[in-house]
Parts: structure tokens; C-alpha cells; sequence
């Protein structure tokens, strides 16, 4: 009897242990397979991205396009005497891991670069560490303001960390820019505003309410929602009667999906509008075919309409990755290339070799980079901002989100 | 208009779901004193049952009221294997071991099942849609209640139905009672308690399942985390109804929806209370029912009938 109790636990530990090696593969993908271009350095790109959970659809989109940009510049030998490689690390949109990949990333001393994070939270916990390590992170999805021009970016803006940029336009305009939309070309003056209390969410809420009061439409309820959970039927009852003709929300689309599609069921039939965080496949997925009609405004030009796309969308396709490139994938490819030319840039400086402190010459060449990418020009203001500031309103038909109209957000 | 009928149905929905999963803590508790943390994972590996049906079982386009019975029956399946799995290899080695050493073993198997089902599950790193009974939401006045919800709303008092008459009429189910009462002296008098362990394991875990499916019913999703808050919220239940009695099980499960919803709907309402009211905060007032309820009644609301632990 006691030896046979010993042999289940036994049993049971290995069983326990087999499971924790599968969880640690999740670091897997370190070495991604990304061609070898002959001796001479070798220069790693890192990729903090959602690789599991509810974000992966997203986050698999931006190591994927982040892949092909390494892979084309070691095609091309793009940098003479470097070799670049990627490696990608899952934060499960988590700050906490954000942040544990953060120093691990800035351990490696190959690392001159980091591509991501595609959550505003998590980029809060990451920022300070790669900050003082003068590693530059180039962000292809954070849209929170704060991230680049400080807490009081309303009113008083600061730079706040020398070695973050991003690709993306920031919630400062894409909130006023869905609420210009909603008002002036669908016509709906009163609104409920829901968000999910994130930096993202809340942030995309409080400038929509802003330029959506100052145009003239009324916020007839506001309610903040629990991420964790996904019974929203007391919020949805409440909304239907508020008697609102459309909904906002501040948020992502794995709680947008479930949330339109409660409302809807609860009786009201008005349409959802979110930011970039509820633009993907899967959000109509989770929605069902009640979502027809929601919106959602996303940074930047549809992909797959711009010329300078064309390139990109082609590679991507004879890559033959698995999974979509998704929202984020051109201001990913954009965002490893402008690592990549920040690198070049500070290698031809230093006569076709690595200076020893690399990384904060890398950092000071961002500041300078310029290009044509594949989403227009690539280049970064004194916050590190995207200084390209277009957007494109998209709505559900049909099950998949559609471009309807592309603007630049003007004051 | 008057929004209070529906946030009570509302409420109801959400606390039969609780219940659900709140009789399988209850009834593990009642007879080995475990607090089965694993158990909201069940509660998952039940739901992905179904879905496993449904998809990889039955042919493609097979009808849903056709598919419903084979779904909640692999959904009881797995759940009701998996728990006497975990009964057998994790909790009965350690039945004499100090109270803690299960405590521990529980979490710890939550945990791996979690990430079990994440890293073998095809498809489960991000939630899987879970397919709907189809036709239109069913309108009794005010009130509207969703086609998914309709198979809650009978499978929660029908569950409990058959559970209070196993527990009461059948010899098995007046064994538990008696091993929940006395587990040595029920031993002397010829009842076979471990083998009532493992019914009242499978039994937790069939309801479970249960639950499991009517959550992929109502939400249109699963995935592999879905059982962890479910499960607290559940655990909870039990120890609002009195941890040890079925039907306390039930109506904690009650109350802690109904809470819920109503501090969503109208906490907000007070004056002065607008900050504290939003679906944020509605887990903080379920909580501070909880502790009211606890200081008055320190054995729950049905804490007292010992006599039909089970």
C-alpha cells in the first residue's frame, strides 16, 4: 500500500513536471530561423509581443512582420558585416512580464533593439528598464499619450523616455477622430461610454467624451467594465435603456466582441464603436452576426490599400506564416526597419563596424531615422512620436472589419 | 422603464451558473473537508468536453438540439473523469496527510490542468468559439432571455432536483450523508467511503459540467482560464450558503449573482456612490455582502443543517 501511494505520487510529479515544460516552451521561437547572412556580427532584434491568450492574434501579427523585416535585410546584406536575428518573447499582454522579458532582453548584449510591446500597460513597466540600459524600443501598437509626452500630455507636454518611439498615432487623436465620425458622418448624438479602466481603454474613452461633447453630443451613461469577466448583461441592460443611439468603447476586442454581442441581445440595437484594440478577425468572430455595423477607428491607412503596402503584403504571403499579420503588421515591418536603419546608420558612422556602445548610438540615430515604409513615411517627432498621423475609420460587414473612410486628423 | 425585472433575471442567470460549480465545492467539503481548488478547472475540462464533441465528434452541420445531448454528455464525461483522476492520484495519497499538504496539491492541480489544456488543447491558446443554439431571444414582458441562457434555466433547478433526491432516497446517497456525519463510524457500519469519496467527486464534477456547458452556451466562448475567477466566485457561493450543504451551494449562488448585478445596476444610482458602482466594483460589493453575511451567520445562510451535509 505505502509503495503504491509513493508510485502515484510519483506519477502525479512527473505528470506536473511534463506540464511546467510545456509551459516553459513558451519562451520557444528564440531562435527564429531567420537566414544566415555570412559571417560578421551579429546583431539581435528582440520582439515583446501577446504570443499566447486572448492578444495573440494580434501579437503573433507583429512577430511574424517583424521576421520578414530581418529576413529581408539579411536578404539584401542590407548592413554590410551584420547578420540581424530575431527574438521573440510572450508577455501574455502582462506588465509584469513585459517587464521580466525587458531585462532579459537587456542582458543579451546582442540586442540593440527592441520591437514592441503591443499593450500601453505593459510599455509602462518596460520603458524605465530599456531606458537605462539606453536600449531602443520601438513601439508598432501603444496608443496611450502618456507613454511619450508625459501624465500632463494635455497641457504640458515632457518627453519622458529618450530611448522609446513608436509607429503608431496615439489614442490623442484617435478617439477625437471616431467621435468626428460619429457625429458628423453617422450622425449619432448620443452616446454611451463604456471602457475597461486600462491605460488603453481609459485614455481612447476620456478623448472621445471630450471632442464628442465639444461637437455637441450628449454622454447619456458611463459604466467601466471588469476585463476578467464576461457577463456584461447588467451593463447591457442598462445601456439599452439609456436610451443611447451608439455605444463607445474604450477597450479590446476580446471583452468589445462579447459586450456588442450582449447589448445587442439585450434589445438594444445601436452600433459599438471602439479604438485600434477591437480592429481584428477575431472580434467579429466573438461578436456574432449582430455585430454588423459596429465600428472601429484604427492608426494609419489600410494596408492592404496603400501602394507602398503592395511590397509588403506580397512578402508576407510568400513567407507563408501561418497567421494573419493582422492590425499591427505594417507598423511592425516599419518598426524593425527603422531599428535596422538606425543600426546601419550607426555602423557606417563607425567605418562598417559595431561602436562598443552601440546601444545608445542606436538610440541617437532613431531620432534621425527617415524613410519610406510600408506605411508611408517613417520618422519620429521630439516626443517620439509617429509624426505620419493617419487614421481610417473601419466597419463590420459581413463578419470582417472594412475600410469605410481614411483621414488625417487635423486640431 | 423599469430595468429591474431584467437585471434580476439577469442576476439569476449569472448565480444558477455559480451554483452549478458551488455544489461540487460544497459536496468534496462536506465529506473530506478538501477545499478542491481544481475544481474550477473541471468545471473547463467539462466545457472543452463538449466542445470536443461538437467539433472533432460529431459530422459537420449536425443540429444543435440534436447535438445538445451528446455535448453535455462528453462535457460530463471528461469532467467526471478528470475529477476522479485527481481524486485517485492527487487527493487519496494524501487522505491522512496534515489538512494543508491537499489544500497545496489542489492549487497545484488547478494550475497544471490550466496549462495542460493551454499547451495540448488544438487551438486553445486563445479563447474558441463555442457554437449557439440557434432561433431569437424569448420576450416575457420587460424581460428577454437569450436562446443560450434557456438551457441554463432548466438545467439548474432540474440538477438540483436529482441531487436532492439522490442524496435523500438512494442508498448511496444516504451513505454520503452518514460518511459526511461520521466517516469512521459510517465505515464500521459497512459504508464503503472510499468508494462515497469518489461518488461525491464525480457527482461535483458531472455539475460541473453541466455548468460548463451552459457557460459555453451563454457566452459563445471558452478558453483556458475561464474556470479561475468562475471557480473563486463559486467557492465563494459555498461558503455564502454554508460550505457543506447542497442546497446552500444553490442559493449562495443566488445571492452572489443577484448581488452582483444589482450593484452594477444601481449602486452607481446613489448619490455621492456614482465612482463605486460600475462592473468594476460589483466583485467588491459581492465581497462585502459576503463578510456582512459571514458576521452575522458565521456558518453561512444554510449553514446549520448539518444533517443534510453531503
Amino acid at each position: 500500500m505505502r509503495q503504491r501511494s509513493l508510485i502515484a505520487i510519483t506519477a502525479a510529479l512527473a505528470a506536473g513536471a511534463l506540464t511546467l515544460t510545456a509551459c516553459g516552451s513558451r519562451d520557444g521561437d528564440k531562435n527564429s530561423d531567420s537566414g544566415d547572412g555570412g559571417g560578421g556580427t551579429t546583431v539581435t532584434i528582440g520582439v515583446d509581443a501577446p504570443l499566447t491568450g486572448d492578444l495573440s492574434a494580434l501579437g503573433l501579427g507583429i512577430k511574424n512582420s517583424a521576421d520578414l523585416a530581418v529576413k529581408t535585410a539579411n536578404k539584401k546584406n542590407y548592413v554590410k558585416g551584420v547578420t540581424f536575428k530575431l527574438q521573440a518573447r510572450d508577455d501574455q499582454a502582462q506588465p509584469s512580464s513585459g517587464q521580466q522579458n525587458a531585462v532579459t532582453f537587456v542582458s543579451d548584449k546582442s540586442v540593440l533593439g527592441v520591437v514592441g510591446p503591443l499593450n500601453s500597460s505593459v510599455a509602462e513597466s518596460m520603458q524605465k528598464v530599456f531606458d537605462d540600459a539606453k536600449l531602443v524600443e520601438v513601439s508598432p501598437a501603444n496608443t496611450g499619450p502618456s507613454l511619450t509626452q508625459g501624465p500632463d500630455w494635455r497641457t504640458k507636454k515632457v518627453r519622458q523616455h529618450p530611448s522609446y518611439f513608436r509607429t503608431a498615432t496615439t489614442d490623442a487623436i484617435q478617439g477625437p477622430f471616431a467621435a468626428q465620425y460619429v457625429y458628423n458622418d453617422a450622425k449619432k448624438k448620443k452616446v454611451f461610454v463604456i471602457d475597461d479602466k486600462k491605460t488603453y481603454g481609459a485614455g481612447l474613452a476620456g478623448t472621445f467624451t471630450d471632442e464628442f461633447k465639444k461637437l455637441g453630443g450628449q454622454v447619456v451613461g458611463t459604466e467601466h467594465i471588469n476585463p476578467d469577466t464576461k457577463d456584461f448583461s447588467a451593463v447591457a441592460t442598462k445601456v439599452k435603456n439609456s436610451g443611447a443611439d451608439v455605444v463607445y468603447y474604450g477597450g479590446e476586442y476580446p471583452q468589445a466582441g462579447p459586450l456588442s454581442k450582449q447589448i445587442k441581445a439585450a434589445g438594444a440595437k445601436i452600433p459599438l464603436v471602439g479604438g485600434d484594440g477591437i480592429n481584428d478577425a477575431t472580434y467579429a468572430k466573438l461578436a456574432g452576426p449582430s455585430a454588423a455595423g459596429d465600428l472601429a477607428t484604427s492608426v494609419g491607412a489600410p494596408v492592404e490599400k496603400l501602394d507602398s503596402a503592395k511590397q509588403f503584403v506580397d512578402d508576407y504571403k510568400a513567407a507563408g506564416y501561418k497567421e494573419e499579420y493582422a492590425a499591427y503588421g505594417g507598423y511592425s515591418y516599419d518598426s524593425a526597419w527603422a531599428i535596422i536603419e538606425a543600426v546601419k546608420k550607426v555602423v557606417d558612422d563607425n567605418g562598417g563596424k559595431l561602436p562598443d556602445d552601440a546601444r545608445a548610438k542606436v538610440t541617437e540615430a532613431m531620432a534621425k531615422v527617415s524613410f519610406d515604409g510600408v506605411t508611408g513615411k517613417v520618422s519620429f517627432d521630439e516626443y517620439g512620436d509617429a509624426t505620419n498621423k493617419q487614421l481610417t475609420v473601419y466597419k463590420v460587414d459581413n463578419g470582417a472589419f472594412v475600410p469605410v473612410k481614411s483621414g488625417t486628423f487635423t486640431g | 422603464m423599469n430595468e429591474l425585472p431584467q437585471q434580476l433575471v439577469n442576476g439569476l442567470l449569472l448565480g444558477s451558473m455559480y451554483g452549478l460549480v458551488a455544489i461540487g465545492y460544497t459536496m468534496v467539503y462536506g465529506i473530506v473537508q478538501l477545499i478542491n481548488f481544481a475544481h474550477g478547472e473541471i468545471f473547463m475540462t467539462g466545457a472543452f468536453g463538449a466542445l470536443t464533441v461538437y467539433v472533432y465528434i460529431l459530422p459537420d452541420g449536425t443540429s444543435m438540439w440534436l447535438a445538445l445531448p451528446c455535448m453535455l454528455l462528453g462535457a460530463i464525461i471528461v469532467a467526471v473523469l478528470v475529477a476522479i483522476g485527481a481524486e485517485r492520484f492527487a487527493y487519496r495519497p494524501l487522505r491522512s496527510a496534515p489538512r494543508l499538504a491537499p489544500l497545496i496539491t489542489a492549487i497545484g492541480l488547478s494550475l497544471a490542468l490550466q496549462q495542460a489544456v493551454w499547451a495540448w488543447y488544438p487551438d486553445a491558446k486563445s479563447a474558441r468559439p463555442f457554437p449557439q443554439i440557434p432561433g431569437g431571444p424569448f420576450h416575457l414582458g420587460s424581460v428577454t432571455i437569450q436562446t443560450g441562457d434557456v438551457f441554463l434555466l432548466l438545467a439548474a433547478p432540474i440538477s438540483m432536483a436529482v441531487l436532492g433526491y439522490f442524496v435523500m432516497k438512494t442508498r448511496t446517497g444516504r451513505g454520503m450523508q452518514a460518511t459526511a456525519q461520521d466517516p469512521d463510524t459510517a465505515k464500521l457500519m459497512g459504508v464503503n467511503t472510499d468508494r462515497i469519496i469518489v461518488v461525491a467527486f464525480a457527482l461535483g464534477a458531472a455539475f460541473a459540467a453541466v455548468g460548463g456547458l451552459a457557460d459555453g452556451l451563454k457566452y459563445g466562448q471558452i478558453d483556458f482560464k475561464m474556470g479561475f475567477i468562475l471557480g473563486l466566485k463559486a467557492f465563494t457561493a459555498a461558503v455564502l450558503g454554508g460550505i457543506g450543504n447542497i442546497y446552500g451551494a444553490m442559493i449562495g449562488g443566488l445571492v452572489l449573482g443577484v448581488a452582483e448585478t444589482l450593484a452594477t445596476a444601481y449602486i452607481a444610482d446613489i448619490p455621492g456612490m456614482d465612482k463605486f458602482g460600475s462592473n468594476t466594483w460589483a466583485d467588491v460589493w459581492a465581497f462585502v455582502l459576503l463578510i456582512l453575511v459571514l458576521l452575522f451567520r458565521p456558518q453561512g445562510l444554510l449553514g446549520e443543517r448539518v444533517a443534510d451535509r453531503a
